[in-house]
């Protein structure tokens, strides 16, 4: 474990003194060969890597015409500086996300543009040398691409398309990153970032089965591969294998069987999450949204619903179609693809849900918005929904709901410090003070309201918070699903909480209360 | 490629000290992982540890946490069978640090 502090909990957010190069030493591992190749990039640095990368970014240029946009139209107002969570969370200078766009622009400008190509001092342009690529590595790895600058950014400029694109231009010369490109590789050919194989995941299906029978009396099914099935459930792979996902995993089932849809997960897609999108790869985005279009076509499926996965939201709502479509075989009378909050707010709303909000009253809630939703994509059909719809599910489940400031939620949420290709343990001093903003607003609730809990909806958020809670003083244990409020709170027809409520006793536990 | 020295024998570890050659694994060099991070393996740990091994055999990957705690559960009584006592035997989290001494992959994801 490396050795960093902690930084303290204040009242409220504050803006810190800029450092130079206090972050620089935050480097994730590099990729293994094995990885970069099955990717399709060389598998180590190349020996012209400073010609190729120009290339590259040559290509991108002329690909992506917002990139060049990006590139050309800061004019330094310097909005942008104190909104991103690692400058506040480090006060490294190249936090402020105009420092990290420049260290990009300034190669940009040097080979792409006039003014650099001739007179590159005076327009701050510089040659591509191994330390402008090193300090790429190191700060483009500082940028969980949450977007909350290019919010507050006059042009809108966008450092996550930039630190996409920088990622892309790495990779294509030899130099990627361990846990991204692992993890995709695993996807494209396992199915899921895990690498969960099909037996294992039944196996773990099955378990859960036996469980919800246990705690609820009615056989709840988890089904797998199932030709048929009304819907295809698409969700992140540490539902099936972390905490607190599982119980929002299992959250689902309850729904879908309250319902009285068919609806299956599958092997094949058995993830929800697109690490392409982290390293900023059209191709490798592509091969893992193909394999959801694959395993609709061959279940036979009319609905694709996914689940609590933030990034993998904004790849489905923004992407899909253009990336794997068009879904011309599905329904048209249901959104493609659907959100599981929509899903179960519409039950909610129409009232085939029986909620008990009494079974979660041991928690006070606020909601974490996650980035990638917040601002990258929608719920519902207003404007907003993706802020009101976790909301109204949580206080549909829950008695006790406060917001954290309204400064830290809805699209200027702060990320949880892990997203973006981040969440690996060889960068925890940046993930634990990137945490900062976040943290701070929750102890902000904890204070006022005495909340006790904070739910999200994305596998990232979940895993993150569960890592970066206790440095902060908070239970690990804090964060929760937010379809396990749900899970907890639904009154299933036939069920033991059904009994329990409406007073009709089995006959058996009546006799046995008598003769005591 | 970094190494742990297990009994005067070099054992191959990846950068985040996890087996490269899964089958050289042997209790000892659990011991002797555990120990550079100032872990002392008891009966309970073990428990653990062979129940990882024994499902990685049978499922190529290591159980789901909840897998892992209903199944310590079933074995040593329902007061363990919680993520709480599994953090109380390995603090920097079940999957990843019990994975570890038991010679299995690092756990990948969103996890």
């Amino acid at each position: 474990m490396a050795d960093f502090e902690t930084p303290k909990l204040k009242d409220y957010i504050e803006i810190p003194k800029v450092q130079e190069g206090v972050m620089a030493h935050s480097r994730p591992f590099e990729s293994k060969e094995q990885f970069q190749v099955a990717l399709g990039y060389p598998g180590e640095l190349v020996d012209n890597w400073e010609e190729k990368a120009i290339e590259k970014m040559g290509d991108l240029l002329g690909k992506y015409r917002s990139f060049r946009v990006f590139l050309d139209s800061c004019v330094k107002c310097g909005a942008c500086t104190d909104k991103c969570h690692y400058y506040l969370g480090t006060s490294d200078a190249k936090n402020m996300p105009v420092a990290r766009q420049d260290l990009l622009r300034k190669v940009y400008r040097r080979y792409f543009t006039f003014a650099g190509k001739y007179f590159p001092k005076l327009v701050g342009a510089v040659d591509l040398t191994k330390e402008v690529l090193d300090e790429w590595y190191s700060y483009f790895h500082q940028c969980s691409q949450c977007r909350r600058c290019s919010v507050f950014c006059p042009y809108g400029i966008d450092t996550a398309e930039i630190s996409m694109a920088a990622r892309e231009i790495m990779d294509s010369v030899g130099l990627g990153q361990k846990y991204c490109n692992e993890i995709i590789m695993k996807a494209q050919t396992i199915g899921n970032n895990l690498g969960l194989p099909e037996p294992a995941l039944a196996d773990t299906l099955a378990d859960l089965e036996e469980e919800v029978e246990d705690d609820t009396g009615v056989p709840v099914k988890y089904p797998l591969d199932q030709k048929g099935a009304e819907i295809l459930m698409v969700t992140p792979s540490a539902d099936f294998f972390a905490e607190p996902h599982i119980d929002g995993l299992i959250g689902y089932g309850k729904v879908f069987h309250e319902a009285g849809v068919s609806w299956t997960l599958s092997s094949k897609a058995s993830e929800a999450a697109n690490f392409g999108m982290f390293i900023g790869s059209y191709e490798n985005m592509r091969k893992l949204a193909l394999r959801i279009r694959e395993a609709a076509l061959e279940l036979g499926v009319k609905r694709i619903v996914f689940g609590e996965c933030g990034h993998a939201w904004r790849v489905a709502y923004s992407f899909l179609n253009t990336l794997a479509g068009p879904f011309d075989f599905l329904d048209p009378r249901y959104p493609v693809p659907q959100h599981i909050c929509e899903f179960t707010w519409e039950l909610i709303k129409e009232g085939k849900l029986r909620l008990n909000k009494e079974e979660n009253d041991h928690m006070r809630l606020t909601f974490h918005d996650s980035c990638n939703v917040a601002r990258a994509s929608r719920m519902g059909d207003k404007p907003g929904g993706q802020f009101e719809i976790p909301r109204n599910i949580i206080k549909a489940t829950c008695n006790h709901y406060f917001d954290m400031p309204i400064d830290t939620i809805h699209d200027a949420t702060y990320c949880c410090g892990g997203g973006g290709g981040l969440l690996t343990d060889d960068l925890i001093e940046l993930r634990v003070k990137g945490a900062l903003p976040r943290m701070t607003a929750l102890k902000q609730v904890v204070d006022e309201h005495g909340v006790t809990n904070m739910a999200a909806i994305c596998a990232i958020c979940k895993s993150q918070f569960t890592k970066v809670l206790p440095y902060y003083d908070f239970g690990m244990d804090m964060i929760v699903s937010v379809h396990q409020l749900v899970s907890n709170a639904i009154v299933l027809k036939g069920s033991i909480q059904e009994k329990e409520l409406d007073g009709v006793e089995d006959e058996e536990e009546t006799a046995a209360e008598a003769t005591e | 490629m970094a190494t742990i020295n297990v009994n005067g024998q070099e054992i191959e570890v990846d950068e985040e000290g996890y087996l490269v050659d899964l089958s050289q694994w042997t209790p000892e060099i659990g011991e002797a992982m555990a120990k550079m991070d100032d872990c002392e393996l008891t009966d309970a740990h073990w428990e653990v540890i062979n129940f990882l091994r024994e499902y990685y055999d049978e499922y190529q990957i290591a159980p789901a946490v909840r897998v892992l705690t209903k199944a310590i559960g079933k074995k040593l009584g329902k007061d363990k069978g919680n993520s709480k006592y599994l953090y109380e035997l390995f603090p920097y989290g079940p999957a990843k640090q019990a994975c570890k001494y038991a010679g299995l992959p690092k756990p990948t994801g969103c996890v």
